[in-house]
């Protein structure tokens, strides 16, 4: 039986990692890992009891790292390595720049872990971590070389979903490039960007070169998937074959960075707005969380207990989760929220912590 | 013999990390001894293709090294080597 360690909230910051344990009321702060270390992501493996992340060092490079003990104390992982012959575009060798999200497997293989990074890619390891080796159909797909870096210099993969009921298909999210699709295990992909606009290639819809900011589905109905994108927000019901817009002409749903979705009611999602690509940051100087209960066709505010004025936040994709209940998030401008009705109302974490990267809860 | 100095920056993940005496005939060379004798080592220093990472410096006898792909940079018996990271802000 893998270690429960209590309900805990994890944030994955500049500057380490920062571990919440749940209260009768409320959480407290109760480990603070890898201090004045960047980390991308930090996640609890329900599976197994460990808790991941990633380090981005200004240094000396990308480290994994794994805690047995709830986040007290980490060991190092030897993290993923491009294999000698992966170059990026012909010429240019592939070499590790970000470990940018971990993902757990299938429930049935608690020792299979997913990583994705920057240049574009998908690792697995299927011994905890003792080694990891490169999802080659993925990196051979034929339209890697037209995948582009989004915001950062090489493309990256961000959100990977592994089905509940077929460990062999995944899904991943690639910026900026799109969805990809395997349902044998990671041999062959296919890209499912069918409906995705944008609006920055000359043909806005092209099947290549989308930018899903975060993918998230329904775990008990994982053909409902919901992608925030750097355009839009869309749904799917047919497992990512097909996607409809649901974001907003005039209102605030429209442009941002993460998306919760609810694992029982696959109607209900969160995301945090923000004013466009160009500016990114809360819309109106108004902090705010959006949530839709009927599959995207209305979208409430949710502001309570959030800053109404002078609040300049961005959230990143990774820095919004749920659990039961709880919803929280974290800004780059170290604001943590928490919400124990699904974001009605809000209360203040912490409002002096470093920039935060992720934000996950965990048992 | 060089001798090898290291910023107190690595001592955070190689708390048995010490400035040492190694045998090497130039940096690449210095590099596996390194490896050898501090497992993971190599790792905070070079990419996976053997470069030198982009913050870190090497200088041998007062300089930084000018080979930072293969790091063929000789070493000759009695080089003091420093390994250190670049400076960096907040």
């Amino acid at each position: 039986m893998a270690k429960k360690h209590g309900p805990r909230l994890l944030l994955g910051t500049r500057k380490g990692v920062f571990t919440f344990t749940r209260k009768k009321k409320g959480w407290k702060l109760r480990h603070h890992a890898h201090p004045g270390n960047p980390i991308p992501y930090a996640f609890g493996d329900a599976r197994t009891g460990s808790t991941w992340c990633s380090i981005d060092h200004g240094h000396w490079g990308q480290k994994l790292s794994r805690s047995r003990d709830g986040g007290e104390t980490f060991e190092p992982v030897d993290e993923p390595k491009y294999p000698a012959d992966a170059e990026t575009k012909p010429g240019k060798a592939a070499v590790l720049r970000y470990l940018w999200c971990l993902a757990p497997g299938h429930a049935s293989e608690p020792g299979t872990l997913y990583v994705g990074t920057e240049p574009g890619a998908l690792f697995v390891t299927r011994d905890d971590g003792a080694s990891f080796e490169l999802v080659s159909g993925l990196w051979n797909h034929p339209s890697r070389h037209d995948w582009m870096g989004g915001g950062r210099d090489d493309p990256g993969i961000h959100s990977i979903l592994v089905d509940p009921r077929d460990r062999s298909r995944v899904l991943v999210a690639i910026s900026s490039a799109g969805v990809f699709e395997t349902r044998d295990g990671g041999a062959s992909w296919k890209p499912r960007n069918e409906g995705l606009e944008n609006t920055y290639l000359p043909d806005p819809r092209a099947e290549i070169g989308h930018d899903p900011h975060f993918v998230q589905w329904c775990a008990r109905k994982p053909d409902v998937v919901w992608q925030q994108n750097h355009c839009g927000i869309w749904r799917s019901t047919d497992g990512a074959l097909t996607w409809k817009p649901i974001h907003q002409k005039t209102g605030k749903a429209k442009f941002g960075f993460p998306i919760a979705a609810d694992p029982e009611d696959a109607k209900t999602a969160w995301i945090v707005p923000a004013h466009s690509d160009q500016q990114r940051m809360a819309v109106g100087g108004a902090l705010v969380v959006m949530r839709t209960e009927d599959g995207g066709r209305s979208w409430k505010e949710l502001g309570k207990g959030l800053p109404n004025e002078n609040a300049h936040d961005i959230v990143y994709r990774h820095a919004l989760d749920l659990r039961g209940d709880d919803l929280a998030f974290g800004s780059t401008t170290g604001n943590v929220y928490w919400s124990e009705n699904r974001g009605d109302s809000w209360h203040v974490l912490g409002q002096n912590f470093p920039p935060v990267y992720s934000v996950r809860f965990a048992e | 013999m060089a001798q090898v100095e290291f910023t107190p920056h690595l001592a955070r993940y190689f708390p048995a990390l010490r400035g040492a005496a190694v045998e090497a005939r130039n940096v690449a060379e210095m590099m596996v001894a390194l490896e050898h004798a501090h497992p993971g080592l190599a790792a905070y220093l070079v990419d996976e293709r053997g470069r030198l990472r982009q913050h870190v410096n090497v200088f041998v006898d007062g300089r930084p090294v000018r080979d930072r792909e293969q790091l063929l940079d000789a070493l000759a018996a009695g080089s003091r080597v420093y390994v250190a990271q670049a400076l960096s802000g907040g």
